[in-house]
Formats: C-alpha cells, sequence, structure tokens
C-alpha cells in the first residue's frame, strides 16, 4: 500500500450481508477506512458527514440518482464527485453494471487505485449473488423433492406401483415431454386436485 | 414471421404509459416486435443501460437523452428520440406548512404562480431572517423536467434556487414518504405522485405542470443513434406500436382498461382511480377539495404531443446553459437539438404537415430560432450572496 493513508470508502446498500461481503472484501485487501450506509434517509448528510473517497452503491439501489446530484456544482455539494468510468473504457462500466455495482470517485484519488477496488467490488458482488442463485437452487430443489415424493406416492398408489417404478416413470415421462421431473410431478398434483 | 424481440427499461409512472401499452395490448405484436419491459429503480440505471447496450429502448426524461448526447455528468453518448411519450404530467406539490406560509406571504391569487414565486421569495426572506432552516424541495435528477421547471418558477419570484432553498433529488418513490416526513418542504415529480401526496392529504397541489409551461416534452422514447442507424425497419415499427398505443391511451373510453394494465405490480403499481383521475385531468388539489381540470395536465398521442419538436430541445439546453449545467456553444445546441428527430417519427407514420406550438411559459419570452444568448438576457442573473 506504500505511505499513502488508505482512502475512505463508503458502502451503499440496503442488503447488511453483501455490504459485509464487501466490507470484509476491502479491509484484505488492506483498505481499513470502510465504512456501510443502510439508511437511505438523508443520505448526502450521511455521506457529507463520512467525508468519503470512494462511494459504492448496489445498482437496485434508487438512492443512485440522489448521487448523481453530486456532480453538480451548487451550495448543497461539498466535494464534487464523479461516476469511475473512462471514456475510453466502456468494458468497466459494462462489468460493474452486470456485477450490479456502481462507485463514485471524489476528486483526487489514482486511477489506478479506484480501478483496484472497483474490480474488488465487482468481484464481491458477483460472488454474492453465485451465493444467492445457490441458495435460491437449494431451495427450489428442496421444493421439488417434495413435489416429486407426493406424486411418487399418488402414483404408487393409484397405479400398484412400487417407489422405485414410479420415480422411472415420472422421469421417462419428463425425457419424453423435454420437461422437468418437477414439472411432471407438479401436473399430476394439480391433475389430482382437479379431479378430486 | 417471426417477432423482433426488444428490451425496453422503464421507470414506474404514469407517463410510461405508451410503451406499457404497446407491449400489453398487443399493438408490438401487430408491428412484429416482441417488448419485453424491464422495470427500472432509477435513471441512472436506465441511461447506463440503454447506453450500454443492455435495452434497446428506454422511457427516459427528456433532459437525460441531451445530457448524454452532450456527455454532461457522464460519457457521451449520442441519443436520439424519435418519439415524445408525453407532455406535462408534473406538478409542484407543497406540505400543509409551507402551503401556510405561502398563503400568509401572498399578494393575490394562489393560483397565479408569479403570485405564489413572489410569496415564496417573501417565505424564503422570512426563515433567513428568525435563522430557520431554508426551504428543502424535492425533484428526480439534475437533468430532469422537475429540477428546470422548479427553477423556472421560483427564479421569477425572485427566489435564487441555488442560494434561497436547497434543491435535493429524490427517486420519485420516496417522495411522499420524504414529504411526510418533513425532510423536504415540497417537491416537483410526475404522477401519480402529487395525486398520492394529496390523497394521504400530507400534500397541497399548488401547480400544475401546464401552469409554468403550457407544453413541455417530458419523457421520450430514446434509443442509440447507432441503433437507431442499424436498425431503421425496427425503430419504424417501434414508433408505430407506440403511436397506436397512444390513440388508444387518449381514447377516454379505454380509460378503464388502461388504467387497469397500468395498476399492476410489475407496471407502475398505483392506485387505478388515482391513474384514472391522472389520465382525465381531473386531479384533487386538496385533500376533501373538489378536482381541478385541466386538459392538457397531461398529453400522450394528442395535439401532436408525440412528434419530436427539436425547439423543446432548445429551450432544454438552454435551461442547462443558465443553471451552470454546460456552457452555450453553438455545437452543443446543436447536438441537443438532434437528439429529438422528428424525421424518423415522419418517416414511420407518413405524416406530413407539422402545427408547431410554442412552449408557453408563463413569464419571459420565447426563444427566437437559436438566439439562446437573446433569451437568456431577459432572465436576470443572481448576485452571489456572501
Amino acid at each position: 500500500m506504500g505511505t499513502e493513508p488508505s482512502p475512505k470508502i463508503v458502502i451503499v446498500d440496503e442488503n447488511p450481508v453483501r455490504a459485509a461481503i464487501l466490507e470484509d472484501g476491502l479491509r484484505e485487501a488492506g483498505f481499513s477506512r470502510v465504512e456501510h450506509i443502510r439508511e437511505m434517509q438523508n443520505l448526502l448528510a450521511r455521506i457529507y458527514a463520512l467525508d468519503p473517497d470512494v462511494i459504492v452503491i448496489d445498482l437496485e439501489n434508487p438512492s443512485r440518482d440522489v448521487l448523481e446530484q453530486m456532480f453538480q456544482v451548487s451550495r448543497a455539494v461539498r466535494r464534487p464527485i464523479a461516476m469511475f468510468v473512462d471514456q475510453s473504457d466502456t468494458d468497466s462500466i459494462r462489468e460493474s453494471v452486470d456485477a450490479g455495482v456502481s462507485a463514485y470517485i471524489v476528486d483526487g484519488l489514482k486511477k489506478e487505485r479506484m480501478r483496484a477496488i472497483l474490480d474488488l467490488c465487482i468481484s464481491r458482488f458477483n460472488a454474492f449473488s453465485k451465493l444467492q442463485d445457490e441458495l435460491e437452487r437449494t431451495k427450489s430443489a428442496l421444493e421439488d423433492r417434495k413435489i416429486i415424493d407426493r406424486a411418487k406416492g399418488m402414483l404408487m398408489k393409484l397405479k400398484g406401483l412400487s417407489e422405485e417404478e414410479a420415480y422411472v416413470l415420472l422421469r421417462s415421462t419428463a425425457m419424453r415431454e423435454k420437461k422437468k421431473i418437477g414439472d411432471i410431478a407438479q401436473s399430476i398434483i394439480t391433475a389430482a386436485e382437479l379431479l378430486k | 414471421m417471426t417477432a423482433h424481440s426488444l428490451r425496453i427499461g422503464f421507470i414506474p409512472l404514469i407517463d410510461a404509459a405508451s410503451t406499457i401499452i404497446a407491449a400489453d395490448k398487443g399493438f408490438a405484436a401487430a408491428e412484429g416486435l416482441e417488448i419485453d419491459l424491464v422495470r427500472e429503480v432509477s435513471w441512472s440505471n436506465v441511461r447506463d443501460k440503454l447506453n450500454l447496450g443492455l435495452f434497446d429502448a428506454a422511457h427516459i426524461l427528456a433532459p437525460v437523452a441531451i445530457a448524454s448526447s452532450l456527455g454532461l455528468g457522464h460519457i457521451k453518448v449520442p441519443i436520439v428520440a424519435p418519439f415524445t411519450l408525453n407532455m406535462n404530467g408534473n406538478a409542484i406539490t407543497v406540505s400543509p406548512g409551507l402551503y401556510a406560509e405561502i398563503v400568509r406571504e401572498i399578494d393575490g391569487t394562489a393560483r397565479d404562480p408569479l403570485t405564489t414565486a413572489r410569496a415564496l421569495a417573501r417565505v424564503c426572506a422570512a426563515r433567513r431572517n428568525r435563522a430557520m432552516e431554508p426551504v428543502t424541495l424535492g425533484m428526480t435528477f439534475p437533468y430532469s423536467t422537475h429540477n428546470y421547471q422548479l427553477r423556472f418558477w421560483m427564479a421569477a419570484g425572485g427566489v435564487d434556487p441555488d442560494e434561497d432553498v436547497r434543491l435535493v433529488v429524490l427517486p420519485p418513490p420516496y417522495m411522499v414518504d420524504s414529504l411526510a416526513s418533513g425532510q423536504v418542504d415540497g417537491f416537483c415529480v410526475g404522477a401519480p405522485w402529487n395525486a398520492v401526496a394529496v390523497d394521504r392529504g400530507i400534500g397541497w397541489i399548488l401547480h400544475f405542470g401546464p401552469d409554468i409551461l403550457k407544453r413541455a416534452a417530458e419523457k421520450v422514447l430514446a434509443v442509440r443513434q447507432q441503433w437507431a442507424e442499424a436498425n431503421p425497419d425496427v425503430l419504424s415499427r417501434l414508433i408505430r406500436a407506440h403511436r397506436a398505443a397512444a390513440d388508444f391511451i387518449d381514447d377516454a373510453g379505454n380509460h378503464d382498461e388502461v388504467a387497469a394494465i397500468l395498476a399492476r405490480p410489475d407496471r407502475v403499481n398505483a392506485d387505478a382511480q388515482i391513474i384514472k383521475a391522472v389520465l382525465a385531468g381531473r386531479l384533487v388539489m386538496a385533500k376533501g377539495g373538489s378536482p381541478r381540470e385541466q386538459r392538457d395536465y397531461m398529453l400522450f398521442g394528442r395535439d401532436a404531443a408525440d412528434r419530436p419538436d427539436p425547439s423543446q430541445a432548445t429551450w432544454l439546453y438552454a435551461q442547462m446553459v443558465r443553471w451552470g449545467q454546460t456552457t452555450a456553444t453553438p455545437d452543443g445546441l446543436r447536438a441537443a437539438q438532434a437528439t429529438f428527430r422528428p424525421d424518423l417519427y415522419d418517416a414511420a407514420i407518413g405524416t406530413t404537415t407539422v402545427a408547431r406550438s410554442s412552449i408557453g411559459a408563463f413569464v419571459g419570452p420565447a426563444i427566437e430560432g437559436d438566439d439562446i444568448a437573446a433569451y437568456l438576457a431577459a432572465f436576470p442573473a443572481f448576485a452571489k450572496r456572501a
């Protein structure tokens, strides 16, 4: 890190888990001065009180437009900031938009240091999305298993099949109709309810 | 024919109606288009995703399209607007507290914007003399019609928007709560939020947008210039689908259906009755009061409102210059005007004759041709206070 003081980074994010993941990453990388704003009320006043060098905000946050006001030179704005973009470097914007994060830089910070911070934000945001996807997948897999078990039970009872045979029937039907086994199971349950 | 698929970003506001109705009511499908609507949370997101090509088109503030073409506040990406989604639709709403302060200082009727602006100037002075917090007003974005309409109004009464009041950006869905919590004393925003504030009994509508400017371009359908050049046929179809949707919205017989579609949670997510009142231009100004009717409260296709008018871009550019967001240059003015593309509209619709109409501001001269300097000279600059 050299002798330069660590820039002060403010994370604006209503999601505490994602903010914690990002904060940890920044601290591990040697950025020791990291603050987190969760409350969007009076956002500008909070930011001014912290007086950061860099502001990181998630793109799902409507308050992103509030930050854009800080580009304007007016009495309300003490230190003008800019979004971290390079006219020549649309890749960095695309990467950050894809990851769902945007970074604003307060004048004075070196471009290379900013790039390092942005890259870290992008990778941590992507890591968070992956985590969330996995959680969703696990949840829906559990849901599927419950549905498949119910449908299997119905098939066993109605058609006098063994558990193994009921499962094979579900699977082969799913393959033939090019559908997910969970969807076939759900349609059996729906049909059974309609025919009750 | 396989449908051409388009991703279009929008902000949940009633003035996205033409795009939403084009997508949901089959007008896009009739032109062989399949629209995937993406609901966004900020103008910054809509702008960035349009600029990066993640959106093919977008519902966007007219001045954001111009700012993007000029490279103001962000990277420069030439944007074109081949269709004006609406004119007007904004209102200025104040808290009951600020309304009472204005009425205490007023010399005339609160219906007249010049009278209220002068009263606001006295409110600001009174607050300053008593060392009170300045009046704080919300608007939606630095490059927004709301910012310019608020500034235009108050400056006419002698209020310096950069010194005498505090102007803050707030996302539209936060406006009403911020007024309720006292974080702001008033705001200028689009529909339905003024009506929502009145309905909750926490805001009084002071002025409809047309009280300030009779005809003001509000949101545009925006695409990248490069995309427009690469996809002329698709663009023409998209314009025609919007034109058909605007006609549908303008027919009062369809207002129930339009309101029901817009009210859906994945669209504007607002009360259908309030949406209907906005479409009809019949809004209650204060809770319990009788509605005020304004035929031009929000214009979609009616009176050629949907045909892009470069003189609207000239006016918006002049406001950017007036408030120090950019320095006037002939190239800048041309780039701003070139954002509005009546030629693309005409090519798609087959329009030939056009009735030009003026913006009709409540004070000050109209802009003669491209003479922004002469226009701005009519508005004295504010002296910097020590």
